[in-house]
């Protein structure tokens, strides 16, 4: 029996290790990125309402419920992160028209409330950072991560642009192919690369955080919840011993 | 009937009177003692046995938590998955109502595999509990449907598809194939109409059903008596009282034991969905966290892993017809045990090598099936889901053959147990 148990223990710690792997898409860098560092999604909510919202909406979000989590006023709200004449309690969207996104972009921009539960904070902040210059595109810019995306490279001025390096090679066959090698800034934005991760990095904080409000608060009740039940569990184990003690 | 309840007033007080009031007109202290104080289950009960009670712990929870999330959802197209963001977001404690029913429904699967398994551990189907078997093969159907239905409500694009493959795999049978998927739909796609005939489904059919089964299931055990692990009838060997000598009352000693249970149970429940609430996309997939979308299929389309041992039988086969048979027949086949069983004896403990061997090579088919149907279908992988799929069918195929030429021992007159 006690086997049997340890063979249960054995399949669940093989699960969590493969959960906590999952999700990858071959090279993506992590973005590091902690939810409960305030001042980082401070600065994320920021980068965002400067440089996501004018297309993207989060509208499953609200105002208010931000500024309560992220630990700022509701004047600072207002004063910073609004800028529209929306009310503390709306939530997040933008006015960006259906007809205007179809003909400058050919879809309409994707509301980002839920992207880092669908796509995974690393997919985001992989592609953020990987954008480069392509002549062939509409936009002046591809990206490595969604090749052939339709979003212009919004971050430009702070990055700077890039340029793929690639590698060229010949398999058995012989059909030449390229890969990635690497990127090269051919002309230096306003942040070093250090600085740009790091608002990348921010702004992936505060997406992640938005896909998820609860997050934190949902860990710190469960560390209370689950001594609750450790010790409801050991008092039932010793109310269990004395009953059977009558059983031979 | 007065005089009962003076009587009780005068020897036990005004409580003790009220339960004589309500016995002299319901069998309230009747079916307790039926059911739990005089219910005598043999007292070798190992960790096997606590699934039984887990199940209807989990059915509870779902139950509940199921009512709170109907408060606030609204099935239709249009509203279903902001309704379950606003679940997530501005109702209180919504999300926790939420991460318990979508975590209870994976728990619901591993608690049932596990006490499906333990009946085949210990032959907890043989007569005469053939049809306490039957009622759980029904209940495990049930639920199979309950979670089926339940996975298309939050409306995300995994939910559309999954509903969308699985749904024309009734496309596959001949003649009616395509009018039954309609049937089904109650329109040419997944639509708000699916949509809202499957809420019906999950919240008001399926889970009447579904008690109605537990309810049976458990009656039908109280009749027969619980077997145990060592699979010999306890009333063979009865006291002067008349009473299984190895037998022990239900209440307190098992719901006191059941009760730990539980609570191990709700601690590994809860350190997922506090801590790991979508289990790295097994319990909640990351693509339905995107809105259902008619016009593009998520990257890599699979079900919940509860039901990837059948899928993976389901595209081990290149004929559509055939694979949705044998799928089904990998599920059917569970109800024909009792009767392919030509066992003489019940418990794994006295079985021979052969039946041993067989039925860790099923064990192990079973999940590898289940790793392999959340995988992409590679040529590979296809392979080894055949060799899978042969193994989990020679289990209940050759089950009449194997089981008669195995060499059993005979098992004891009285259960195995040392006393703590």
């Amino acid at each position: 029996m006690r086997t049997e148990f340890l063979a249960l223990v054995a399949a669940l710690a093989v699960t969590s290790a493969q959960a906590a792997g999952g999700g990858g898409h071959g090279q993506l860098q992590h973005a590091n990125n902690d939810v409960s560092n305030k001042a980082s999604l401070q600065r994320g909510a920021r980068n965002f309402v400067n440089y996501c919202l004018g297309c993207h909406s989060a509208k499953y979000v609200r105002y208010n419920r931000v500024a309560a989590d992220i630990g700022i006023t509701e004047q600072q709200l207002i004063d910073n992160l609004m800028f529209t004449g929306e009310r503390p309690h709306d939530t997040i969207v933008n006015a960006i028209n259906v007809d205007d996104a179809n003909r400058a972009f050919g879809v309409v921009p994707p509301d980002l409330s839920l992207v880092a539960r669908s796509r995974g904070p690393d997919h985001i902040y992989s592609f953020l950072r990987s954008f480069y210059a392509d002549p062939a595109k509409a936009t002046g810019a591809n990206n490595l991560v969604l090749p052939g995306t339709a979003m212009p490279h919004v971050l430009w001025e702070l990055q700077g642009i890039q340029n793929v390096v690639w590698e060229g090679q010949v398999d058995a066959q012989g059909n030449a192919s390229k890969h990635f090698k690497e990127f090269e800034l051919v002309s230096p934005g306003r942040m070093d690369p250090h600085e740009f991760d790091a608002f990348v990095r921010d702004t992936v904080n505060f997406l992640d955080y938005i896909a998820e409000p609860v997050q934190l608060k949902r860990r710190s009740l469960g560390y209370r919840v689950t001594a609750f039940l450790i010790f409801f569990t050991l008092l039932a184990w010793a109310l269990k011993k004395e009953f059977w003690k009558d059983v031979k | 009937m007065s005089t009962s309840a003076e009587t009780a007033r005068r020897s036990g007080g005004r409580l003790a009177a009220l339960r004589q009031w309500i016995d002299d007109r319901f069998p309230m202290t009747k079916m307790w003692k039926e059911h739990a104080a005089e219910y005598y289950a043999p007292k070798n009960f190992n960790f096997w046995y606590y699934f039984g009670s887990l199940a209807l712990v989990v059915l509870v929870l779902q139950i509940v938590t199921g009512i709170f999330l109907t408060m606030n959802y609204k099935p239709s197209a249009a509203d279903a998955f902001s309704s379950v963001e606003y679940i997530m977001r501005d109702v209180e404690w919504g999300w926790l109502i939420r991460y318990l029913h979508s975590t209870g429904a994976s728990a619901f699967f591993i608690v049932v595999y596990l006490h499906m398994f333990r009946a085949l551990l210990y032959g907890s189907y043989q007569k005469p509990r053939e049809l306490l078997w039957i009622f759980g093969f029904l209940i495990y159907l049930c639920l199979m449907a309950e979670a089926f239905f339940g996975y298309l409500l939050p409306w995300g694009n995994m939910s559309y598809w999954g509903a969308q493959v699985i749904v024309s795999l009734f496309g596959a049978i001949p003649w009616i194939g395509t009018s039954l998927v309609e049937w089904i739909r109650g329109d040419y796609y997944i639509s708000d109409v699916t949509l809202n005939r499957f809420f019906a489904l999950h919240v008001v059919a399926l889970p009447l059903a579904l008690i109605f089964l537990v309810v049976a299931h458990i009656l039908a055990l109280h009749e027969v008596g619980s077997n145990n692990p060592d699979g010999i009838e306890i009333k063979k060997v009865k006291g002067p009282d008349g009473l299984p000598l190895d037998g022990i009352p239900f209440h307190p000693y098992y719901t006191v034991k059941d009760t730990v249970g539980v609570g191990v149970f709700l601690i590994v429940f809860c350190l997922i969905v506090f801590f790991a609430p979508e289990m790295g996309g097994y319990f909640l997939e990351h693509a339905n966290f995107d809105p259902a979308n008619p016009l593009q299929t998520p990257e890599h389309i699979a079900p919940v892993w509860y039901f990837t041992p059948f899928y993976a039988i389901l595209r081990a086969v290149p004929n559509k017809l055939a694979g949705v048979g044998l799928m089904g027949a990998a599920v059917v086949l569970l109800a024909f045990v009792p009767w392919l069983d030509r066992g003489k004896v019940r418990s794994i403990r006295y079985r021979g090598p052969i039946f041993k061997a067989f039925l860790i090579a099923f064990a192990i088919s079973f999940v590898a099936l289940g790793w392999l149907g959340l995988q992409p279908a590679t040529p590979g992988y296809t392979n080894a889901a055949r060799v899978f799929g042969i193994a989990y069918f020679a289990f209940f195929l050759l089950m009449p053959w194997y089981t008669r030429i195995d060499r059993t021992r005979q098992p004891p007159d009285r259960v195995t147990y040392h006393a703590h």
